[in-house]
């Protein structure tokens, strides 16, 4: 197990290497002069040079790349160009928000869609499994801002059952923090459920169809016990794969939903960093979010390799 | 231990009037709902299975045995299925119960074996909590109690350091302990009644041997009613008390098995059984012999004439094998280093001629499928040389190896995974062809490709139709003509008849053997099924944990086998004649031993001995 945790963990180094090389090449590449959108309306060379020389501009890039890296993993990421707050703590501030919406997206997510995707399974090519289909078809076809704009306006306008947008931290008030939340992750959640429904019922039908199943049948299991104990063991494993990847976009925000619902997330960080040439921002949110990706990669293989006896004997 | 177990309290309930059927299956007829309506795929089949008896349901695929047995299940989707008719186990009618009631029923008083164990087994659970569940849903068991009986049970079936493989997965076990796992489960609750559907179908014929008697046995000592279901009449005459002969959905015969085979009443049985290859049947016989031809009708039976085409030993091979070997790294650790591997294919050498089949045979995991494989270069030996007409195969590179290609060409078992079915039978033959350069895809080749379809027994309007629309036999009738567009000299056939019907099995031999004779094709056949390689080769390599152990011509072989191996192979091959039903052999679970050899492991020098003739014996260390 352990073996297997620290392969894994070598694999990511690469990983990360590479996103890193690609995140600041990118910056380097991309038009504009951040040097000449610092200065403002100066424009007296010595000055720019100045100001070249004071953020070491003129370096060879392998050197500038191994400055920001080392200071990166130092937990420096720099200084946002336009706010002049180090990005690590803008990323300390919207992370947490992100957090929060994306696992409560998650939740909404599986408890809708798992559930429904085994019921869909097991009642295949029937009128409960068309119905669980259309649901999920129409859920995958609305768009998000669409749906959320329609939720403030049914939810909080005309009910008043929950506010309309804003955020508060769960350590403030929990339970206003969660209501506030729960509009968006309701919102988020929705085109999520349909994504793991698909799976989920696809997983599960395929397994329902073997041979295996048969036996439990054939033994005089109950169909709780073949469906959830025999079948949905062997049908969650591909899920949790998609879980982790979806997860992992959760976190690097969702533009959309967040800007909707004013909330101070990730994704309105990124935009933002984005229009005004933020650079180091952007590299501090980009490189965040690939950590991200990679650390919920690795829970699903853990995870994976965990329930799946053939792959836990290897570790 | 829990009372309801105890042995003799079973005995008692186990054998019920000695008239009383324990399974009394009436009229049933069973429907599939399609998308014309419901087609009937089982009518009106009636017959009984008493306590301690053995009833074999036999016939070919799509004869409706297998819908059959569950159907007496009640395990066919109620929503795409239509069963009528009376399935009695013990007087009470199974049809007539709830879905809740049968649950109860099943599983307890009446239990099921598979086809697969490879894939009947649960792979996210212990062997052990899969057949624990059976006795704590059945018999009320605590998980202590349960694990307990389960731990006797693995060991009544004779799965060795039984307590130490409770705990195990499914693919820890081979196939043959999986089948014996499925026993134990299907047993845990000790039922009236067991269906065992196509058991040993999938397994290794030494191993099969064990299993039926090992089903015998546990029979005998619980007075079990046993339902086998088998399209193999050496495992009928075997095993069965009685038989039911089954066709197209219908129940054709039934009746005492020695009076089936010796005395059939009906055409098709009697067409059934001639058809069944028969070890032995070529005593004294020199050339490779057609299967004869059977009326499927009448049940008449036509001999065919034997190859009329020998082959010129004194010429130089047309392909040469020398000391092949193919081995897999077993890699382990944190950098995967290699740290044994699997001695696949070791030191294998032979010859093979114009005109000549030679056979492969040997049980699963005996490295003839990776022989064939490394030949061609699907997979890279490590070493030796393979020459085919003077050029060695193993130094060629890139378009002198696909110019080999086409002289050593291949068929697979699987007809129905082998032919790609977004492609016509038309475009599947005609494409190797075309990447050859030998036919455009005008109408000359489309005369070509029809020609080759005539000679492989199809009509030339199979061109422009799919694959799915045709059965197994003639799936593997358009692999063969697909093959044999590119002119092969060699053709390498890995289990090409495996996975058919013994009549279509028949034809598609005579087929080959047809082929041979017109063309000269050299034949390199591996197969594990003795019966048919008697009849198609001349001569026979048998292989062992990847080294050839014996080789030689047929005649030589069957007549007097010398390796231990070849003598156990023959042995277990079970003969359809139920006069000749052997004593017991021993049931005892020996296993193939494994190829994985420690890193750096060089076997040792092999000493032959040469009986004269061709016929050389790997000699005991």
């Amino acid at each position: 197990m352990h073996i297997f945790i620290a392969k894994r963990l070598l694999i990511a180094i690469p990983t990360l290497i590479l996103v890193s090389i690609f995140v600041f090449t990118l910056q380097k590449l991309l038009p504009g002069d951040p040097v000449l959108a610092l200065a403002g309306e100066e424009r007296d060379p010595a000055t720019l040079d100045a100001i070249r020389a004071q953020l070491h501009l003129n370096d060879p890039i392998v050197v500038q790349y191994g400055r920001w890296i080392w200071a990166a993993l130092q937990g420096d990421l720099g200084m946002s160009l336009r706010t002049n707050t180090p990005v690590t703590q803008l990323i300390a501030q919207k992370l947490p928000v992100t957090i929060q919406l994306a696992v409560m997206s998650m939740i909404v997510a599986v408890l809708c869609g798992i559930p429904g995707g085994i019921y869909a399974a097991v009642h295949k090519r029937r009128k409960g499994d068309y119905i669980v289909n259309i649901l999920a078809l129409s859920a995958l076809s609305i768009p998000n801002f669409w749906l959320g704009i329609m939720m403030i306006l049914l939810v909080s306008v005309n009910l008043g059952w929950l506010p309309a947008s804003g955020y508060v931290s769960p350590v403030e008030n929990f339970w206003l923090s969660m209501k506030t939340m729960l509009m968006p992750a309701l919102v988020l959640g929705t085109g999520l459920s349909a994504t793991l429904l698909r799976h989920t019922r696809s997983s599960m039908s395929g397994v329902l169809k073997s041979d295996y199943i048969r036996t439990a049948r054939a033994k005089g299991l109950r169909p709780r016990e073949v469906i959830l104990g025999h079948a949905f063991r062997n049908a969650i494993l591909p899920i949790i794969t998609l879980m982790a990847l979806l997860f992992g976009e959760l976190l690097a925000g969702a533009v959309l939903t967040e800007q909707i619902f004013t909330i101070p997330g990730f994704g309105k960080l990124t935009v933002d960093a984005v229009f005004t040439r933020d650079y180091a921002v952007v590299q501090g949110v980009v490189m965040c979010t690939a950590v991200a990706f990679i650390a919920m990669n690795l829970v699903a293989d853990v995870l994976y390799a965990f329930l799946n006896p053939r792959l836990r004997a290897k570790l | 231990m829990h009372p309801s177990l105890a042995p003799d309290s079973l005995a008692s309930d186990a054998r019920p009037m000695a008239d009383t059927p324990v399974l009394s299956i009436r009229g049933l007829t069973t429907a599939f709902r399609t998308d014309d309506g419901w087609r009937e795929v089982i009518r009106d089949i009636s017959f009984d299975i008493h306590a301690g008896e053995t009833v074999a349901v036999v016939g070919e695929s799509g004869s409706g045995k297998s819908v059959t047995s569950l159907s007496a299940m009640r395990l066919l989707d109620p929503h795409l299925s239509r069963v009528s008719g009376e399935v009695l186990l013990n007087g009470r009618d199974l049809l007539r119960l709830s879905e809740a009631e049968m649950e109860n029923v099943r599983g307890n008083d009446m239990s099921m074996i598979f086809q697969e164990p490879m894939t009947s087994l649960n792979p996210a659970y212990t062997v052990g909590r899969q057949i624990a569940e059976v006795l704590m849903r059945h018999k009320g068991l605590s998980r202590h109690d349960a694990r307990a009986e389960t731990i006797r049970m693995m060991e009544r079936v004779r799965i060795p350091n039984a307590a130490g493989r409770f705990d195990q997965y499914a693919h820890e076990f081979s196939g043959g302990m999986r089948q014996r796992v499925m026993i134990a489960m299907a047993l845990a609750s000790r039922p009236k009644l067991l269906i065992a559907d196509e058991p040993t179908t999938a397994l290794d014929v030494t191993i099969q041997g064990q299993i039926l008697d090992l089903i015998k046995e546990l029979q005998a000592e619980e007075g079990t009613a046993v339902l086998f279901i088998t399209h193999d009449m050496g495992v009928v005459a075997e095993i069965a008390d009685r038989t039911v002969v089954m066709y197209r959905g219908d129940l054709i015969e039934t009746g005492p098995t020695g009076k089936i085979f010796a005395d059939a009443a009906e055409p098709y049985s009697r067409a059934l059984l001639a058809s069944v290859p028969r070890l032995g049947a070529m005593a004294g016989q020199v050339a490779p012999l057609r299967f004869p031809k059977v009326d499927m009708e009448t049940g008449a039976v036509t001999a065919e004439p034997p190859l009329a085409r020998s082959v010129d030993y004194t010429a130089a091979p047309i392909l040469s094998v020398r000391n092949l070997v193919t081995r897999f790294d077993v890699r382990a650790g944190i950098l995967n280093r290699p740290v044994g591997a699997v001695h696949a294919v070791e030191g294998v050498s032979f010859d093979l001629w114009a005109g000549e089949t030679l056979a492969i045979v040997g049980e699963s995991g005996c490295g003839k499928s990776t022989t064939g494989r490394s030949l061609m270069r699907l997979i890279e030996p490590r070493s030796g040389s393979v020459t085919l007409e003077g050029r060695d195969l193993l130094s060629l590179g890139g378009a002198q190896l696909r110019g080999m290609r086409r002289d050593v060409q291949m068929i697979f078992q699987d007809p129905f995974s082998s032919l790609n079915p977004r492609m016509t039978v038309g475009q599947a033959v005609a494409e190797p062809m075309v990447k050859h350069g030998m036919i455009g895809r005008g109408r000359a080749g489309r005369q070509r490709v029809a020609e080759l379809l005539e000679q492989v027994g199809l009509p030339a309007a199979a061109i422009d139709r799919y694959p799915h629309e045709f059965s197994g036999g003639q799936r593997q009738r358009v692999a063969i003509a697909r093959v044999l567009g590119l002119e092969p000299k060699v053709i390498v056939a890995d289990e090409a008849v495996s996975a058919l019907d013994v009549s279509i099995k028949a034809q598609v031999c005579n087929l080959l053997i047809d082929l041979q004779e017109r063309l000269g094709i050299a034949f390199l056949f591996i197969s594990h099924d003795m019966a048919v390689v008697e009849r198609i080769s001349h001569r026979i390599a048998v292989m062992y944990l990847g080294e050839i152990v014996e080789i030689g011509t047929r005649e030589a072989l069957f007549a007097n086998p010398q390796h231990p191996y070849t003598k156990r192979l023959i042995a277990a091959v079970p003969v359809p004649d139920p006069a000749r039903r052997r004593m017991r052999r021993d049931a005892g679970a020996s296993e193939l031993k494994s190829p994985v050899r420690a890193l750096g492991y060089e076997p040792p020098a092999r000493h032959w001995a040469d009986l004269g003739g061709g016929h050389l014996v790997m000699q005991a260390e």
